[in-house]
């Protein structure tokens, strides 16, 4: 039974590791006041373009760089456009998604289904992974499930206690008071959002060259969306966000195992678990039977027009 | 804007021809984009262009085999549209689609058999109610509680895929098959061809839908209040208009056109109930209703050259283009006519001296 | 006083399209002195301080910079000159603190946050200049008139020379406004140049040094303030034109009741309390006037009678009848109109056009509709009749209302909502941000609607605008009803008393 539970915990951090990196990101780019519904698509491109990179060169430190710059370019288009040319966020967010999984569906045909060759290994942490159970749960993991170690501290460090942190909090808010105290509200908002996507895409790259190791179209199967939805549920703090994380990759995990134990149910059964907890979350966390939470930035989703003040 | 030398200068109206040349252009745009990456593979973009619209337009049978394709596309685009005139995001066209599928396919497979006309439009309420259904939920989410549709009718799709694949493996699946179908469904049920030339007549059914749509959205009490919420929901409460109501309404409305591509292609094309039935529809159906400006009208011809775009899917395959082509041309063109909205807006001049710092005044 | 200003701009041209905004203005600055910019409204105000801030570059004209030439390229460059604005519209982040927003606008370039080292340099300079504030409360816990010393001490901290306050006293009870002037009074001893846009004329001559008149663009008059009289000012301010000469006449005789609230209690957006236990009764043809500073309770208090906000206790009763729980739609049916505060947010769909607007409360009546089925034609002559009763300009019927200027706008919104003789009109600062052609026409209609026997309930914050038109007033302070007044019985004095909550 402990190794039952032991096996829950560990996949259940892989699958949060898998969408917090995503979810993160997207916090750091709604905070900035702009919403990328596209996470979805550029989740698909990270995977893409990561497993071809890694199956090409064999070298997996030269996938994760192209998978930062596919991010970032994506980004630099999403910011072009949303920030820029004033468009629409949500409708640019679909179009995103459509983009992504077209163009990813694509160049990634020739690969399909192989093995890249290559793939994150996992480090057992001397003498921290020996602690008994915890040192199983949490310390026999590969680089994307340490790196996330660092990142969720520091993401909130940076944006409770640095001074950027709260002129990024500000810039949600009200970008227009920043823009008269002399900040380019035109490019933090460029750096949020190319940050955002980079780290999305690093969610993906997560699917296929760790969680998985092959490349499959639409292999992300909605997990960008279930990001999104991490965003608001755990109100724009890192740290909830992996709580939240956790929660959902419990849930997927253990209806997984459910399928050994309950054989009777049909899989697909199982399959919407992850779907339905995520409108049940979404419903309890921004329903507006409860007071309205403050938390949402109150920029969020508005262009920001200097002539329009 | 700073890096930008050129001065933007909003535009208060645009003409006419300004609002059909600009998405064609912006289209022509996102071809070349995509042009690059099916050069990146190692194909000619213009030996693929030009296979497409041969294959897909020149000929009687490609059109044929154009509208057939566009059929679920067109039901799909008006019900995107609809949705977006009161600003309510249905990216949930798929599941909708795939919920219209079971909920008409379950009559049409096991229902008892009856005179056809009442079975035929027992099976189109039918569909239409399965799609209305599905999108209820987030109807009812979002006018009572002010939950994001976005993410719920999303999420709905991975629902009800999953739902159509469990009775398409399971209870439905067609014996001595291996492939997730179900049987034909009777005969009867078949939407026949328009005699003349071979079309298939559910394009007529969408015809019919898309003009009174158009209809009533702008000849209507209901249609003005619809564009009212559109634009400001506290004047839509302030004149008295029940805004609850009209989220239901619509989204529901919504719901029940996706369900009817249910519908069409059930009893117009595949003959059966079959896993992954939509394909991606619903999706291609978000494209469509942005690309047409959200006009029902439009909404047809757009889907018509969509419908041809992934009819020639095939024809390019044997090119070695991979199938996912039709999926990548819809996401740069969006891109594409995305950044041309933007020029619809706003007018660039030259500046004739030195630059300036504010954009616009 | 100095010889050289402390800024001067000379000849400022600002054309906006065709527009000229700003023509040929001087305007020189001294350290030392409470400079008033008074004005209309769309006098050229706004674009002037904008210039000076370095938001709009000017067509023509020069600035000097203590005798020197500048160019003000950008805001960055304005705030390192030292030249700071207060906005009429706080430019302050809610969900943070006091001492986060402030620090937000120093030109540190810390990386970390010292939340003590902060909050100690706040406190400093709110001792100097009496300006108490927590700087640990976050913003949206704090008063207007708090929110207003934020700012002020924003500019402080970042030290600067120049103050620009545009309309401080707007959001400010008489009482507090009168402590803000001495605060700005103290700074300008310490040396600094305060300047303070204003279009309240006896506010300007009690506590500036000196004036300019701007209007149409304009510099209509430069004097000092204890050479200016009301009539000289007035001249220059309007010209050739008579003040709003619309006053009421005497009322006939109270009428029927018409409308009794009884302690009413209605929540803000936020789910505060807003409006607090109001009991209060309306007559037909009374003109009833709501006394306040922006934000007491009055958007509460209207939108709760218009049926758009539930009330959490108490009652409405129209007529004698509850209506406490029937819908904005039910409301509108009883005769109930009501001109919103903010026209383009609430009342007016901008993107629509004229007739599509003149049609938003009568679509489901004989003459919009029938079945369900608009009328276009039907439709299209009621809007051109609206048109041609209130003489409102416009630039085709099927363009969208907002290219039509606000004037005409308000006017569009009052045609319709006093088509159909209303029973109650409420009117929410029916002439904000009007010029004065068209706030007399506003005020002239609703003098007609108490003529015919309507009861006018008239939401505003200038006394002078009550004063001239209302049979009795009540003063709204911070949610609750200070108290109903004959206005003929009462003065300014009292009204102002009981808007700072002192007088109950």
């Amino acid at each position: 039974m402990t190794a039952f539970l032991i096996s829950i915990c560990t996949s259940a951090i892989v699958y949060a590791v898998s969408i917090l990196y995503a979810s993160i990101g997207e916090v750091f780019s709604q905070r900035a006041g702009i919403m990328n519904l596209g996470l979805e698509g550029i989740m698909l491109m990270g995977a893409v373009s990561g497993f071809l990179s890694v199956y090409y060169t064999k070298h997996l430190a030269i996938g994760i760089l192209v998978v930062i710059l596919v991010g970032a370019l994506l980004g630099l288009l999403f910011a072009f456009l949303t920030v820029t040319l004033q468009a629409d966020q949500t409708v640019c967010g679909m179009a995103f998604l459509i983009f992504g999984s077209g163009l990813s569906g694509f160049i990634g045909k020739n690969v399909t289904g192989v093995a890249s060759g290559v793939k994150f290994e996992t480090i057992e942490i001397p003498l921290l992974s020996q602690i008994p159970i915890l040192g199983d749960i949490f310390f026999k993991h590969d680089l994307f499930v340490y790196a996330m170690y660092l990142i969720i501290p520091l993401s909130m460090f940076y944006i409770y206690k640095t001074r950027p942190g709260l002129i990024l909090r500000a810039l949600g808010e009200n970008p227009a008071a920043l823009d008269t105290s002399g900040i380019n509200v035109f490019a933090l908002r460029y750096a949020y959002v190319m940050f955002g996507c980079a780290m999305t895409a690093i969610s993906g790259a997560c699917i296929s060259l760790s969680y998985t190791n092959f490349w499959n179209e639409g292999m992300t199967g909605g997990k960008g969306w279930i990001a999104f939805s991490l965003v608001a549920f755990s109100r724009w703090n890192p740290g909830y966000a992996a709580l939240g994380a956790l929660l959902f990759g419990g849930i997927s995990i253990v209806g997984i195992n459910m399928q050994v134990y309950l054989p009777g149910v049909p899989s697909q059964f199982y399959g919407m678990l992850p779907y339905a907890a995520t409108i049940l979350a979404l419903i309890i966390t921004t329903g507006s039977f409860r007071k309205k939470h403050t938390e949402e930035p109150a920029a969020l989703c508005q262009k920001y027009d200097r002539e329009s003040r | 804007m700073k890096p930008f030398s050129i001065r933007l200068e909003k535009r208060q109206t645009v003409s006419l021809r300004k609002q059909i040349l600009n998405p064609i252009l912006f289209v022509l745009l996102g071809l070349v984009l995509s042009s690059i990456f099916i050069a990146a593979i190692g194909i000619s973009p213009f030996a693929v262009y030009a296979k497409m619209v041969s294959y897909s337009f020149l000929n009687l049978r490609g059109i044929n085999g154009s509208i057939e394709a566009a059929l679920p596309l067109i039901l799909c685009g008006l019900s995107v549209a609809l949705a977006f005139q009161m600003n309510l995001n249905n990216i949930g066209a798929e599941g909708q689609y795939a919920m219209g599928a079971i909920f008409g396919g379950s009559f049409a497979l096991f229902g008892p058999s009856m005179a056809t006309p009442i079975q035929m439009i027992l099976m189109f309420l039918l569909c239409a109610m399965g799609g209305a259904v599905w999108a209820l939920i987030a109807g009812l989410l979002k006018a009572h509680w002010n939950v994001n549709e976005t993410i719920v009718t999303l999420m709905l799709n991975y629902i009800a895929l999953l739902f159509l694949d469990y009775l398409c493996y399971g209870p439905w699946m067609a014996p001595k098959q291996t492939t997730a179908i179900s049987a034909a469904i009777p005969k009867n049920l078949y939407l026949p061809d328009i005699a003349a030339t071979k079309t298939n007549s559910g394009i007529l059914i969408a015809l019919v839908i898309a003009i009174a749509l158009t209809l009533f959205l702008h000849y209507t009490t209901a249609g003005y209040q619809i564009h009212v919420i559109q634009r400001s929901v506290k004047t839509a409460e302030y004149a008295g208009i029940n805004v609850k109501r009209y989220i239901i309404l619509v989204l529901a409305l919504s719901g029940a056109i996706a369900g009817l591509a249910g519908f069409v292609q059930v009893t117009g094309v595949v003959h059966r109930v079959q896993a992954q039935l939509p394909g991606g529809s619903g999706y291609t159906g978000i494209v469509i209703a942005y690309l047409s400006r959200f006009h029902p009208l439009t909404v047809i011809l757009v889907s018509i050259l969509f419908g041809g775009l992934i009819n020639s899917c095939a024809a390019v395959q044997i090119m070695g283009v991979p199938s996912q082509i039709a999926t990548m041309i819809q996401g740069c063109i969006m891109i594409a006519v995305i950044a041309g909205e933007f020029f619809n807006h706003y007018q660039l001049t030259f500046p004739t001296k030195e630059r300036e710092w504010e954009v616009n005044e | 006083m100095e010889t050289v200003p402390l800024l001067e701009m000379k000849g400022i041209t600002k054309r906006f399209g065709k527009t000229l905004a700003n023509d040929h203005v001087n305007l020189r600055l001294y350290s030392g002195e409470i400079h008033a910019l008074l004005g209309e409204n769309g006098a050229g105000k706004s674009t002037l301080m904008n210039i000076l801030l370095g938001i709009y570059k000017p067509n023509s004209g020069e600035i000097l910079h203590r005798g020197e030439k500048i160019t003000i390229k950008n805001p960055k460059y304005a705030a390192e000159l030292g030249i700071g604005m207060v906005h009429q519209h706080f430019e302050l982040i809610p969900p943070l603190s006091v001492a986060e927003n402030i620090f937000l606008s120093m030109p540190h370039r810390r990386f970390l946050l010292n939340q003590q080292e902060m909050e100690q340099t706040i406190r400093a300079f709110s001792e100097k200049f009496a300006l108490p504030v927590d700087p640990a409360a976050k913003i949206w816990q704090l008063s207007v008139g708090e929110q207003q010393r934020v700012e002020i001490i924003k500019l402080l901290c970042r030290d600067c020379e120049i103050l620009v306050l545009d309309e401080p006293s707007a959001v400010l009870t008489p009482q507090e406004a009168k402590e803000m002037f001495k605060t700005l009074r103290t700074m300008a001893d310490d040396g600094k140049a305060v300047v303070v846009i204003s279009h309240k004329m006896n506010e300007v001559m009690e506590h500036a040094n000196r004036i300019t008149v701007l209007k149409n663009g304009r510099v209509e008059d430069e004097l000092l303030a204890q050479d200016a009289t009301i009539e000289r000012l007035t001249k220059a301010v309007v010209g050739a034109r008579t003040m709003d000469e619309v006053t009421a006449k005497p009322q006939k005789e109270p009428g029927k009741r018409l409308l009794e609230a009884k302690e009413l209690t209605v929540q803000n957006d936020k789910g505060l309390i807003a409006l607090d236990k109001a009991s209060f009764e309306l007559h037909a043809g009374e003109l009833f006037a709501i006394a306040g500073v922006a934000g007491s309770g009055q958007r509460e208090l209207a939108e709760s009678l218009a049926g758009l906000r539930p009330s959490v206790s108490g009652q409405i009763a129209l007529e004698g009848k509850d209506i406490t729980k029937t819908t904005a739609k039910e409301r509108i049916g009883l005769g109930i109109s009501f001109i919103p505060e903010d026209r383009l947010k609430m009342g007016l769909i901008p993107g629509m056009n004229l007739k599509q607007n003149a049609m938003l409360k009568k679509f489901r009546g004989p003459t919009c509709s029938k079945g369900g089925i608009l009328k276009k034609k039907s439709i299209a002559a009621m809007a051109q009749a609206y048109v041609d009763e209130h003489a409102i300009r416009h630039g085709g019927m099927e363009l969208p209302v907002s290219l039509m200027s606000g004037g005409n706008q308000q006017k569009l919104l009052v045609a319709r909502e006093m088509d159909g003789d209303p029973t109650l009109v409420i009117a929410a600062y029916p002439i904000r941000g009007l010029d004065i052609g068209a706030a007399e026409a506003i005020h002239e209609i609703l003098l007609q609607q108490r003529e015919r026997g309507a009861c006018v309930l008239l939401i505003s914050e200038e006394l002078d605008e009550i004063f001239a038109l209302s049979d009795r007033v009540a003063v709204l302070c911070d949610g609750k009803l200070m108290g109903i007044r004959k206005t003929a019985d009462t003065d300014y004095e009292e009204i102002g008393r009981m808007m700072s909550g002192e007088l109950a």
